[in-house]
């Protein structure tokens, strides 16, 4: 009975059984009504820690779902469509930061670049469940956030080239990733940022289904941020807004332990991030964010709990960054054997050792794949070059969004909604 | 200019900077050249072993020896506790800090760039500008914050935008800019020991230039003074005040105008608030022309304050309208070609020079 053993320990998120190791932790902690649902989750250890186990309403599933990891239970996570995807995926943004990289000591890309290698598992892992209409809120290490979501090679390549093809028209750049079409709301530059965006941005879905009484609008939005955000103060005003409004919002921590060159360890009295949600009434849960099967396990059960109106979740991803904090950081403070314990974690081999070995892709087909995003990325990377570079007169427009501030434009409709409304605006 | 300081940041961050303390000690006769680099993080060595009271806070100061290197090899000197890494929360340290300075100690807060204050500025303002003035005089505030301010190349809109303008409206603040190495170490020791909040707004281009130092200079007592500004260049013909990354190119569009029969004064102004008016009339009365440069936003812009000063004391004087030369009034783009029409170029000022001039050069827009 391997599988249904295994099927009860993979819904962690149904049983409701709580372990507590620090009584006097138990009460403040209890499940209470306000709770709502059944979402409890199990207790699981940080090994990376060594910190005596806490209680909480809070797990980390990681332990929850290795366990039912056995290679003779048959495609019991993906599909092999979804595992292709998946791949796909995270070969895309793997490669496409590769190629960033490259372009940036060519002198093709400039300013400040964000890589996101080693991270993927994350990106692909929740952001592949959404819909269109669902948001993504991201920081200033975007790019693959923007390609999972769907924005195209060719309009992120090209914004990053700073040419008027990219996806904001060069005017944004690599931090300052926007899409409306795919309801990517950014690109920020201050960590913290993105975070009251992206509450506000579930404020407005919940507003639309009870005050605008759109009955089926259930977007959900994700903002992802990363451990040195932790500290920040905004982080704790919008954990606890988006609680107490039960906001259909997942906040997604991607805790690489650094933050540019400062420890996670060195500048948080807890580093157990996790931990902070059941501070603030929501569901708090730890990940393994190198492995994109427990990734979308734990996205899963935090974006249907939040599209079933039941309010927020915590999500921690362990994850790694294998390149330094930008490109012009020279990474020095980082131990090298930290960083090949967690390459030898890399997401992308790990899910093509589970596909081949579930037997759900041959290798062939996944060389077909990798071959394919080599393509894709090259394109990109030559349409960009081809794209022309912003004209004079855009330097000027967008400021406003109704330039003339009058509203109503000559022919009795609003300003805003002449598409051709910021030409002609901009004096040069 | 902007092409080469871009491979200039990338190369700094792979440098091994030679330390400051051997250059001191060699008193050559030869004029000495260090980096603006150099000289922030000389000052900042002496006056913290000058005075123990003074440490210093902010992000990446101390493992990372600086987000811009500023800080190297002060961790090592003077240990943890007094060189502190903090944790990403601009408001909560900067207001620690703040605190420091009320309770006696002279607290040098670093801002990774001044964006990043905009998360601090209730209490840059209401905490540290205010307080001397709330409390009748018995709370005075010895902080400084400093960081780079301004452009840099490429960076967007958040990372770009100049703070001269918004602090120095504020009463209560000083706020200081320092142009080359003199400039830095100067102020910035005259900031360290000041009992007044100072705003200390550096640029990340400028980080990597070298200037040539006297010896005097390079005395460990050396300090400039607060509200004073410095005539670079002297001149007849028309009158260019300028702060920080602008007085480079303002020197430049003069050597350019020089060509031309028209001989510039350019005046470094060093410190926003307090403002030289007094040097900048004098100036002008001279010379009965002004231009003023800066790197940020036109409307309500430093330029805008000294034209206003201009206009009132100086008004007969003058013999042209004021030009004022300004960053567009656009958010930074990121694009190449746009960032460069977005800041203020040689050829503006140039231009501006010879329209104050008259010499009919038609009316064209910053951009």
């Amino acid at each position: 009975m391997a599988f249904s053993a295994a099927t009860a320990n993979f819904n962690p998120l149904n049983t409701p059984s709580l372990r507590s190791h620090d009584n006097h932790l138990v009460t403040s902690v209890s499940p209470s009504p306000f709770f709502g649902s059944t979402a409890k989750l199990r207790l699981s250890s940080s090994p990376k820690f060594n910190v005596h186990r806490r209680s909480g309403s809070v797990v980390a599933v990681s332990e929850a779902v290795k366990e039912k990891k056995p290679k003779s239970t048959p495609n019991l996570l993906i599909t092999k469509e979804e595992g292709l995807e998946l791949y796909e995926d995270m070969v895309l943004g793997r490669a496409f930061e590769d190629m960033c990289a490259q372009m940036y000591y060519r002198g093709k890309m400039f300013g400040f670049v964000h890589l996101y290698n080693g991270q993927e598992a994350v990106s692909t892992g929740f952001i592949k469940l959404l819909k269109q209409q669902d948001s993504v809120v991201s920081t200033y290490r975007d790019h693959v956030h923007a390609l999972s979501k769907g924005v195209p090679a060719r309009a992120v390549m090209s914004e990053l080239f700073g040419k008027t093809t990219g996806c904001c028209r060069g005017q944004g750049g690599s931090m300052h990733m926007f899409s409306r079409e795919h309801n990517l709301l950014g690109g920020f530059a201050f960590i913290g940022e993105g975070i009251p965006v992206a509450t506000g941005a579930a404020f407005t879905s919940k507003y639309k289904r009870e005050v605008l009484k759109e009955v089926d609008c259930d977007h959900v939005t994700l903002a992802f941020f990363g451990d040195g955000t932790c500290n920040n103060g905004q982080f704790y005003e919008c954990l606890n807004m988006a609680a107490l409004w039960k906001l259909p919002i997942v906040f997604v921590v991607e805790n690489n332990l650094w933050a540019i060159g400062m420890s996670h360890l060195r500048s948080t009295s807890d580093p157990q991030i996790y931990k902070k949600g059941p501070a603030f009434g929501m569901p708090g849960v730890h990940v393994d964010g190198m492995d994109v099967l427990k990734v979308r396990e734990v996205a899963k059960e935090a974006i249907s709990r939040a599209r079933r109106g039941e309010g927020p979740t915590l999500v921690e991803c362990e994850t790694y960054r294998f390149r330094g904090h930008s490109l012009a950081d020279p990474d020095e403070l980082r131990d090298p054997a930290e960083k090949s314990r967690y390459t030898a974690r890399d997401p992308i081999t790990a899910l093509k050792k589970y596909i081949i070995e579930s037997n759900l892709a041959s290798e062939a087909e996944l060389k077909a794949i990798d071959k394919k995003i080599d393509e894709v990325v090259e394109d990109a990377v030559e349409f960009a070059d081809e794209s022309p570079v912003p004209p004079r007169s855009q330097l000027l427009e967008n400021v406003f969004a109704d330039p003339k501030g009058f509203g109503i434009g000559p022919d009795g409709r609003y300003r805003c909604e002449d598409p051709k409304f910021t030409q002609g605006t901009a004096h040069v | 200019m902007l092409a080469i300081s871009r491979q200039r940041i990338l190369g700094q961050c792979f440098q091994k900077i030679r330390p400051a303390v051997s250059e001191l000690r060699s008193y050559s006769s030869a004029a000495k050249q260090i980096t603006v680099r150099e000289a922030l993080n000389s000052s900042l060595d002496e006056e913290m072993s000058a005075d123990p009271k003074v440490f210093l806070m902010g992000e990446e100061v101390g493992e990372y020896q600086g987000a811009y290197k500023i800080t190297k090899g002060l961790l090592e000197k003077y240990g943890p506790e007094r060189v502190l890494d903090t944790p990403i929360t601009e408001a909560g340290f900067t207001g620690i800090g703040v605190g420091a300075a009320y309770y006696g100690l002279k607290p040098v807060v670093e801002f990774m760039t001044f964006n990043f204050s905009m998360q601090a500025i209730d209490h840059i303002i209401n905490s540290a500008a205010k307080s001397n003035y709330m409390s009748a005089g018995q709370i005075s505030v010895p902080i400084v914050f400093r960081g780079p301010n301004g452009a840099a190349a490429g960076v967007g809109a958040q990372h770009s935008q100049c703070y001269a303008a918004w602090y120095a409206s504020c009463p209560g603040l000083k706020v200081l800019s320092p142009y080359n190495s003199e400039d830095a170490r100067g102020l910035l020791k005259a900031a360290i020991r000041d009992p007044d909040p100072v705003v200390f707004l550096e640029n990340e281009l400028l980080y990597g230039e070298s200037f040539p130092v006297s010896d005097e200079v390079l005395d460990s007592s050396f300090s400039l003074p607060i509200g004073k500004a410095k005539i670079e260049r002297e001149g007849n013909d028309v009158t260019i005040t300028a702060f920080s990354k602008m007085v480079g190119y303002a020197l430049k569009a003069a050597e350019i105008l020089e060509k031309d029969g028209i001989n510039a004064e350019v005046i470094n102004l060093r410190s926003i608030r307090p403002l030289d008016r007094s040097t900048i009339n004098a100036s002008v009365r001279k010379t009965n022309r002004l231009i003023t440069v800066e790197e940020g936003f036109p409307q309500h812009g430093v330029g805008a304050e000294i034209c206003s000063s201009v206009v009132e004391e100086s008004f007969a004087y003058l013999d042209a309208p004021v030009e004022r030369i300004a960053g567009a009034d656009v958010p930074m783009p990121y694009a190449a070609n746009l960032e460069r029409m977005a800041v203020p170029q040689v050829e503006d000022i140039v231009r501006a020079a010879k329209r104050a001039c008259y010499r009919s050069v038609p009316l064209a827009a910053t951009a």
